[in-house]
Parts: C-alpha cells; sequence; structure tokens
C-alpha cells in the first residue's frame, strides 16, 4: 500500500504547502503578470557601497543554453554560492569569462551590472519557493 | 493552472528588484522587448522556452571554452507510479537540450530508473525538480505540466523508463 500523502507530520505539512501553493496560483492569475527569476547578488555589494548586481536569467537563456555557465563555466546552482567578486572577474572567471568586451561588453560599465536596490537579499526573486517562504507579502502593490 | 490572458511583462523600473534610480536600468533591454516575440506561455517567463528553441525562434549557444561535443538524451522516464495525483513524466530530451549531463547526475538524481526518492515536500523546498523549476524553469504551480501521464495509462510497475535509454547524437 502506497502511504497516504496527508497523513504523518510530513504529510500534513505537504498538504498545507499545497493548499498555499494552490492559492498563490490563484492569486496570480489577474492580472497575469510574468516572474522574471532574476538573481540577485548581494555578498559584498551593499557593505562596499555599491548597488547590488542583477543577473537576468531570461535575457542569457537567449543566447546561452544552461551548460554554457553552469557546466563549462562551472557556475553553481545557487545564488550568492559561486563568491564572486571583481578580481575574479577581471581575471576572466565568472561574468568575466564573456563581460570582457569580447564576448560581451567589458567590465567598465558598472552600472549595468550594479542596478538593483540597495538592501535586496541575495536570492532568486519572485520564484514560487520565495513565495512560499515569504507568503504575507502581497504579489504586487 | 495559469489561465492566459495576455502576458505583461512588467517595466524594470517597476519589477521591485531593479532601482528606478540607478543610471543603468534605462539602458537594459526591457523583457516585453525580448519575450513578447517568442512562443507565449501561461506561467514563469510567459515563454515556451523548449518551443521556442524547436521552432528557431532563440539560437543560444552550446559551449564557450568546452570542446566537447555536447551530449544528448531522449528517452521519458515515468516517475510515482503509486500517488494520487497523476504520474509524473521526465522528459530528457527537453532537459538535456539546455543541461548536461553532469548537471543532474548524480548530485541530483542517480542515473538509474526508480533509484531516487524523490518527493513534493523536497521540490517545494528548491530541492531535486525543484532546484530550477519555480527558480528558473517553468514554476511549480504548473503540476499539470510534469504530472501529465493519467494513471490508467500505466499499470502501476516501479519507476521506467517509457522508451529505450539511447543516447542521440548531437543534432547540429
Ligand atoms: C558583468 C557584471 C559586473 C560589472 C560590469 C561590474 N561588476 Fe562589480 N560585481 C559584480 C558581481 C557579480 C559582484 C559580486 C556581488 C556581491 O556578491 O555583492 C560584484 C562585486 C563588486 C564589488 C564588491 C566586491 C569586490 O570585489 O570588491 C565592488 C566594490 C564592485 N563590484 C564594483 C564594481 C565597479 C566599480 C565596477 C565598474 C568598474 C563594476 N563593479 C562592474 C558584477 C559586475
Ligand atoms: C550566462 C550564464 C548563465 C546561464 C546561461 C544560465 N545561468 Fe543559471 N545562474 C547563473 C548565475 C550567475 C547564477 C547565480 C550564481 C551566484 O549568485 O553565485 C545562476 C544561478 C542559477 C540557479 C540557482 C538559483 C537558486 O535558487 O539559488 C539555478 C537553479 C540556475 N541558475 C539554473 C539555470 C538554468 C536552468 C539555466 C538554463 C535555462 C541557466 N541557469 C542558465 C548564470 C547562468
Ligand atoms: C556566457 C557568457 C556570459 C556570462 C558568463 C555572463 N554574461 Fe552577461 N551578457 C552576455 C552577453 C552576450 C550579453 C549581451 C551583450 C550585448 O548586448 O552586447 C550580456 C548582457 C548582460 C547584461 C545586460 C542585459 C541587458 O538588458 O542589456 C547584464 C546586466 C549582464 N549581462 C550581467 C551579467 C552578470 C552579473 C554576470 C555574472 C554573474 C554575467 N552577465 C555573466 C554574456 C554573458
Ligand atoms: C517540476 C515537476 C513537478 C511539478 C510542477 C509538480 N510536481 Fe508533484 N511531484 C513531482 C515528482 C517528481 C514527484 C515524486 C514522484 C515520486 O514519488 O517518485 C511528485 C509527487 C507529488 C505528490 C505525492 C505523490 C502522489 O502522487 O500523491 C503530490 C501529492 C504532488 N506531487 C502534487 C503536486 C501538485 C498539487 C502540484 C502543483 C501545485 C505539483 N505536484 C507540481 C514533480 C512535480
Ligand atoms: C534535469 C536533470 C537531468 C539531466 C540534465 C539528465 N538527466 Fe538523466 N535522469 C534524470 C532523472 C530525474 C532520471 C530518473 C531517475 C529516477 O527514475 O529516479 C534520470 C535517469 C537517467 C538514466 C537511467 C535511465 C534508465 O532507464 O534507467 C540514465 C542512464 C541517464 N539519466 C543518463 C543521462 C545522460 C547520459 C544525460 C546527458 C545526456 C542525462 N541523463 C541528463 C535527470 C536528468
Ligand atoms: C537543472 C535544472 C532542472 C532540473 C533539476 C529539472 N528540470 Fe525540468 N526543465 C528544466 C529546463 C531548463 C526546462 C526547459 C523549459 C523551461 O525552462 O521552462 C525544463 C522543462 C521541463 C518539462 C517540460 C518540457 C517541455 O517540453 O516544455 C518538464 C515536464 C520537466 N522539466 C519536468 C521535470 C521534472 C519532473 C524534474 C525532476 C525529476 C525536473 N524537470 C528537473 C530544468 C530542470
Amino acid at each position: 500500500m502506497a502511504p497516504r500523502p496527508t497523513t504523518g507530520p510530513i504529510g500534513r505539512a505537504l498538504a498545507a504547502l499545497l493548499t498555499l501553493l494552490f492559492v498563490l496560483a490563484f492569486l496570480d492569475i489577474e492580472p497575469a503578470r510574468a516572474e522574471y527569476g532574476d538573481v540577485v547578488i548581494n555578498n559584498y555589494s551593499d557593505a562596499a557601497g555599491m548597488r547590488p548586481v542583477v543577473f537576468p536569467h531570461w535575457f542569457h537563456r537567449i543566447r546561452f543554453r544552461c551548460k554554457v555557465c553552469h557546466a563549462d563555466l562551472g557556475f553553481q546552482f545557487k545564488a550568492g554560492g559561486n563568491q564572486i567578486n571583481m578580481a575574479k572577474i577581471i581575471d576572466g572567471q565568472f561574468c568575466g569569462a564573456c563581460h570582457n568586451g569580447d564576448i560581451a561588453w567589458s567590465v567598465e560599465n558598472c552600472n549595468l551590472c550594479h542596478s538593483a536596490k540597495p538592501g535586496t537579499v541575495t536570492q532568486v526573486h519572485e520564484s514560487t519557493i520565495q513565495k512560499l517562504a515569504a507568503p504575507a507579502e502581497p504579489a504586487r502593490k | 493552472m495559469g489561465n492566459c490572458v495576455g502576458a505583461t511583462w512588467l517595466p524594470l523600473e517597476d519589477d521591485g528588484v531593479h532601482d528606478p534610480l540607478a543610471p543603468g536600468v534605462r539602458l537594459l533591454q526591457q523583457p516585453a522587448e525580448a519575450l513578447g516575440r517568442l512562443t507565449p506561455d501561461s506561467a514563469g517567463n510567459y515563454v515556451r522556452w523548449v518551443e521556442a528553441l524547436d521552432k528557431g525562434e532563440i539560437k543560444p549557444r552550446e559551449a564557450l571554452r568546452s570542446k566537447a561535443a555536447p551530449r544528448f538524451r531522449d528517452d521519458d522516464i515515468l516517475l510515482n507510479l503509486k500517488g494520487g495525483m497523476p504520474i509524473v513524466r521526465f522528459p530528457h530530451r527537453a532537459h538535456t537540450l539546455w543541461l548536461d549531463c553532469s548537471n543532474c547526475h548524480d548530485h541530483l538524481f542517480k542515473a538509474v530508473a526508480g533509484a531516487n526518492k524523490l518527493s513534493m515536500f523536497a521540490i517545494l523546498q528548491g530541492e531535486q525538480c525543484g532546484v530550477c523549476h519555480g527558480a528558473v524553469s517553468f514554476p511549480l504551480t504548473e503540476c499539470t505540466r510534469c504530472h501529465s501521464v493519467a494513471r490508467s495509462a500505466v499499470n502501476g510497475k516501479p519507476a521506467q523508463a517509457a522508451q529505450g535509454g539511447a543516447l542521440v547524437p548531437a543534432a547540429k
């Protein structure tokens, strides 16, 4: 017999999460609005007096498959998990593998990367998981 | 779910992440301009990324430094043959168009059908399928896109490959 998903502590937590998810899904229907899933990287920026960095997946995946960054260039699947800093970028690692004036515009365009609201936390924004973690926050103004 | 009534892409200055006062923001491309041209979806980015790729609407590069031929696989694997929800069909093809085998094997999934203990609870916490779905790929609210095979269509065997697990040559 397969365990019934709605019994036991895990089952109850799962049922609660799923209910929440259904509610969120319906809240989202009107007006239909896209989620960008941008990664904000802010391990050091705020402290250094720079705006945090916004990395847009939607923009980059039009030009590169996931495997280019996540296999070939070695980006780990974790927002903020790669300990990226300017020295590494200038050295040709991470963003610097492309933002070198050859494949894409180079590092002197500080403002194109450092464009988030100061104080924005390091994470994927507008993800299902983020909404589950902060369900009280209204999805839009 | 996600009942499509004309997708809206908020301008960057209103997306809650970009600082409207940042000098770079007006130089960046607006999502509506880039994504509005691609095959539409009703959730997430509002783009059917696999279709957009198949139709040649986008031509993302497959490699930068690596000289190895990209690896593809086109079998489907049926997961969860005993719960209450429709069965989950995992398509290798849609994934290997975008990802390398090493993105999933073996740190997320052992490469043996039925060998992984998958659970919706873990997925909703951003593990397993939830590493990408809900963050970058279509969101977890699209239940039926994963739970897509009616239970009556399969006769309750453990997780299995729906077709032979052939490695297909790189499509160029
Ligand atoms: C291609 C994108 C990109 C460009 C262009 C860029 N940065 Fe960064 N920068 C980053 C990323 C990613 C980080 C890591 C962010 C974090 O964790 O806070 C970072 C971190 C920093 C930091 C804090 C960490 C450190 O290395 O000191 C400073 C200061 C900084 N950048 C300044 C600049 C300045 C000044 C420029 C322009 C000359 C610039 N950046 C251009 C992506 C970029
Ligand atoms: C141009 C490079 C690039 C491409 C292409 C790319 N990514 Fe990423 N990805 C990143 C960067 C940068 C981060 C953030 C890493 C950091 O903050 O240290 C990231 C983070 C992630 C994360 C972690 C999010 C989290 O929850 O913490 C996931 C999952 C992910 N990417 C999936 C994908 C998928 C799926 C694709 C293809 C559709 C893709 N990426 C394509 C660069 C890329
Ligand atoms: C695999 C190559 C690659 C990597 C790695 C990469 N980028 Fe890019 N990026 C590009 C290309 C190509 C463009 C488009 C350049 C152009 O339009 O000339 C771009 C454009 C951008 C833009 C501008 C988007 C717009 O609206 O015009 C931002 C912001 C950006 N990248 C941030 C980053 C950050 C931050 C990182 C590292 C965390 C990064 N990129 C890593 C290739 C890359
Ligand atoms: C990204 C793919 C994906 C999405 C989207 C998804 N699921 Fe699942 N789901 C799975 C996988 C994989 C399992 C575990 C299968 C197994 O047991 O091997 C699972 C298991 C379950 C289970 C427990 C097993 C069962 O059949 O009773 C429930 C309940 C469930 N999902 C409900 C949902 C609901 C409700 C949604 C939408 C809110 C949803 N799932 C969206 C992939 C997904
Ligand atoms: C997005 C993640 C992902 C990617 C990328 C991926 N796989 Fe898988 N693979 C899976 C999952 C999930 C299963 C099913 C595991 C289970 O049933 O528990 C699987 C199963 C397998 C199996 C077992 C099949 C069987 O019939 O027993 C093999 C072999 C395999 N993968 C090889 C590959 C190869 C080779 C590549 C690259 C060309 C690849 N995979 C890319 C997620 C992935
Ligand atoms: C490493 C990232 C990653 C993981 C892990 C992952 N996926 Fe996906 N998945 C993708 C990407 C990228 C696509 C392409 C469509 C998109 O981005 O929305 C996709 C597409 C799909 C599609 C739709 C294919 C189509 O034709 O549109 C299904 C169904 C799916 N995934 C199911 C699963 C299931 C079930 C699991 C867990 C067993 C899983 N995925 C794990 C990245 C991932």
